[in-house]
């Protein structure tokens, strides 16, 4: 066994990896402070949006309305708006079973999402996914899939498919750290890589997979130079701070778009929660301690600390947007309460189609 | 009629569905430079060009995927594997992604493409390479699963399963490739679950699919000379199974054998026996009998191998039994 302590630093993140392995940009070109107060606005209010709705998705998987594996974001809040807000309309975004927060910040409504975790027919995908297999196709939100490394593939053919038409979209593939143990991240990657394939691979590494630690799973504890086996332009970045999170994928977007190369991101972030709503917050595997050091860095409460410091936010502005998101997250409590179970003949569609290219 | 080989039917129904619609394109290993391991694909990449003829690495789990993704966004890949053995490795896109992508979407993605390639055993190639998954595949809802024996049905079922929009898992027969039969000049499909009666009788009904058509055809080709009858019947598609044929089949000559290359348990044949057994019960005259694969691994050596692989003799035997004519 190796006894090298791992770079376990967190706020500085990219200072750790050798200037050959970095390239990311500097901030975008200068605002106005109008410009920067309604984009700061904006990301704040996708930051929060899944904050409050996951709260209250926990409390309702507390009383039964939720069922299955619900597998929660909060924590990651910053990498999920940082990289889905400079995707244009017609990108693409797939992710693995802690979707919620994807799903808010590309668009989902908070009432789509939330009749799909009460297993109802107004669900985004009629109550035949539930919390791991959220779907929006008008979106380009492909996903919402449950095995472990099984969407990365996926990933690489939706950006084949864009090279196939001599398109100049991207897609970007979330996936936790632990994904990357697995045979299906290489494979895509390497394929990635060879056919110059306009994907970001997005690593959140939250340190945990389930409950063993990255120490304890993976021979390179820097995760992002699992790109060099593909000659892969990678980066590592503080996930908990969403203007890092957006520096890194604007220069990843760009390199997509215009080169068409693919780039691997490994964002530091945490999960606040445990694994699933069956895990303990902390415990076995982590420690109280350990978790309270995070919980100092709130994605959530640093971006509003930053925008109050600027003059961006003001205690009325804050109150108002807080008011205004938890009353949308009831609506789409009550909408969910309201929407009927599917139909029993639900149970059989949609396993063909019965269509050809006729 | 023109009289061409497994191989060439094949690569005239992929030539004829890539000329039909450019979203179609084959991926796989060795399927361009190489023109195919089994020569399947001659000739197309010169035709198409790299984009949508594509070698791949030796990574099935990897290129399954992309599949999937690619159909995700409206492409319809032919995805080949050199062998289904190999597509082991890539079960999880089969099963899981592209099989399930329809329903847990809530019919937002349908999948039309195609999974394709060798099934079965070939000779003295042992245990890894000598293996009939259709009956895995057909037990997952959400697949077709298309298993041609002869020339006109490879290229008319292949056209078919392009055409398609659901995953088609179609398994070609490695022994097949080079047999020949007479395919029509003129353009012709042959659409999925459904099966055909190769040939007619009424004492015995003989119920198979894929390699084993010719199997079932040789046999009964030998018992009609000892005065018995046999009427074969090839499944074609074995999800979903043309239960009334089988149903027609069985419910005329009363007995009814079921001949597959894949192992015993919970194979095709079984799930044909629940068929018989649930719409012919007042109409047999006998049990229903299988002839299959010895309950092992693929064995190398010759002498074993032939005793392991289902056969003529074999099949006649149980035709025998079921006719209650001592052997």
């Amino acid at each position: 066994m190796s006894t090298t302590k791992p770079s376990r630093r967190r706020g500085a993140a990219s200072s750790d990896t050798a200037s050959t392995e970095t390239t990311q940009s500097s901030t975008s070109a200068e605002q106005s402070p109008a410009e920067r107060k309604k984009l700061h606005t904006e990301l704040l209010y996708s930051m929060l949006m899944q904050r409050r709705f996951e709260e209250r998705t926990a409390e309702m998987y507390a009383i039964g309305r939720i069922g299955g594996f619900c597998h929660l974001y909060i924590g990651q809040e910053a990498v999920s708006t940082g990289f889905i807000s400079l995707l244009r309309e017609d990108d693409y975004v797939i992710t693995t079973y802690r979707d919620h927060g994807q799903a808010l910040a590309r668009g989902m409504t908070p009432r789509a999402i939330m009749a799909e975790l009460f297993g109802r027919i107004d669900g985004c995908v009629r109550g035949k996914g539930g919390s791991m297999h959220l779907f929006d196709k008008s979106l380009g939100f492909l996903g919402g899939h449950g095995i472990v490394g099984g969407h990365i593939p996926i990933a690489a053919g939706v950006g084949f498919a864009i090279k196939y038409r001599g398109g100049d979209q991207v897609i970007v593939c979330f996936m936790g750290e632990a994904a990357v143990n697995n045979g299906a991240f290489h494979e895509a990657l390497n394929m990635a890589a060879l056919w110059k394939l306009p994907c970001l691979f997005v690593i959140e590494n939250n340190r945990y997979g389930m409950g063993t630690a990255v120490e304890r799973a993976s021979a390179i504890n820097d995760i992002y130079k699992r790109g060099a086996s593909y000659d892969m332009p990678r980066d590592v970045v503080d996930g908990q701070d969403v203007f890092a999170v957006r520096a890194a994928a604007e220069t990843a977007i760009a390199r997509a778009r215009t080169e068409s190369m693919p780039t691997l991101l490994e964002i530091r972030t945490y999960r606040f929660m445990g694994h699933s709503m069956s895990d303990a917050v902390s415990g076995t595997y982590r420690t109280k301690e350990e978790l309270e050091k995070y919980l100092k860095r709130d994605p959530v409460v640093l971006l509003r600390s930053t925008m109050e410091e600027a003059g961006d936010l003001s205690a009325d502005e804050w109150n108002a947007m807080d008011e205004e998101i938890k009353a949308i997250v009831q609506d789409s409590i009550d909408f969910a309460e309201n929407s009927p179970e599917p139909p029993l003949e639900a149970l059989l569609e949609d396993v063909l189609v019965d269509t050809t290219s006729d | 009629m023109a009289v061409i080989t497994y191989r060439e039917a094949l690569n005239q129904a992929l030539r004829e569905e890539m000329l039909r619609d450019d979203r179609v394109f084959l991926m796989g290993e060795e399927v361009a430079v190489y023109q195919g391991a089994y020569k399947v694909s001659k000739g197309l990449l010169q035709e198409f060009g790299e984009m949508r003829v594509v070698d791949t690495p030796i990574t099935e789990l990897g290129f399954a995927g992309v599949g999937v993704g690619a159909a995700m966004v409206g492409l319809r890949p032919i995805i080949e594997f050199m062998t289904w053995n190999f597509a082991l490795l890539a079960l999880d896109q089969v099963v899981n992604a592209a099989a399930k992508m329809l329903y847990m979407t809530g019919g937002q993605f349908p999948m039309p493409m195609v999974f394709r390639g060798p099934n079965g055993a070939a000779l003295q190639l042992s245990a890894q390479h000598s293996q009939a998954w259709e009956s895995w595949l057909a037990h997952i809802p959400g697949l077709k699963v298309v298993t041609p024996g002869t020339p006109y049905d490879a290229k008319g079922l292949l056209k078919a399963a392009i055409r398609d929009d659901n995953p088609v898992c179609f398994l070609e027969g490695e022994m097949l490739y080079n047999t020949k039969g007479e395919v029509p000049d003129e353009e012709y499909v042959i659409p999925l679950g459904k099966a055909e009666v190769k040939r007619e009788g009424d004492h015995v009904s003989l119920i198979t699919h894929g390699k084993m058509v010719l199997v079932a055809l040789q046999a009964a080709e030998l018992l009609a000379k000892e005065g018995i009858r046999a009427e074969v019947v090839d499944l074609r598609t074995i999800r979903p199974m043309d239960v009334d044929a089988i149903t027609a089949s069985v419910r005329k000559t009363n007995r009814c054998v079921v001949v597959e290359e894949g192992w015993e348990m919970c194979g095709v044949g079984a799930q044909v026996v629940d068929f018989v057994q649930r719409h012919c019960f007042d109409h047999l005259d006998a049990p229903v009998l299988r002839v299959h694969q010895a309950d092992a691994p693929m064995p190398y050596a010759k002498n074993l191998e032939k005793a392991a692989k289902p056969d003529v003799p074999k099949t006649i035997a149980a035709v025998k039994q079921v006719l209650y004519i001592d052997a």
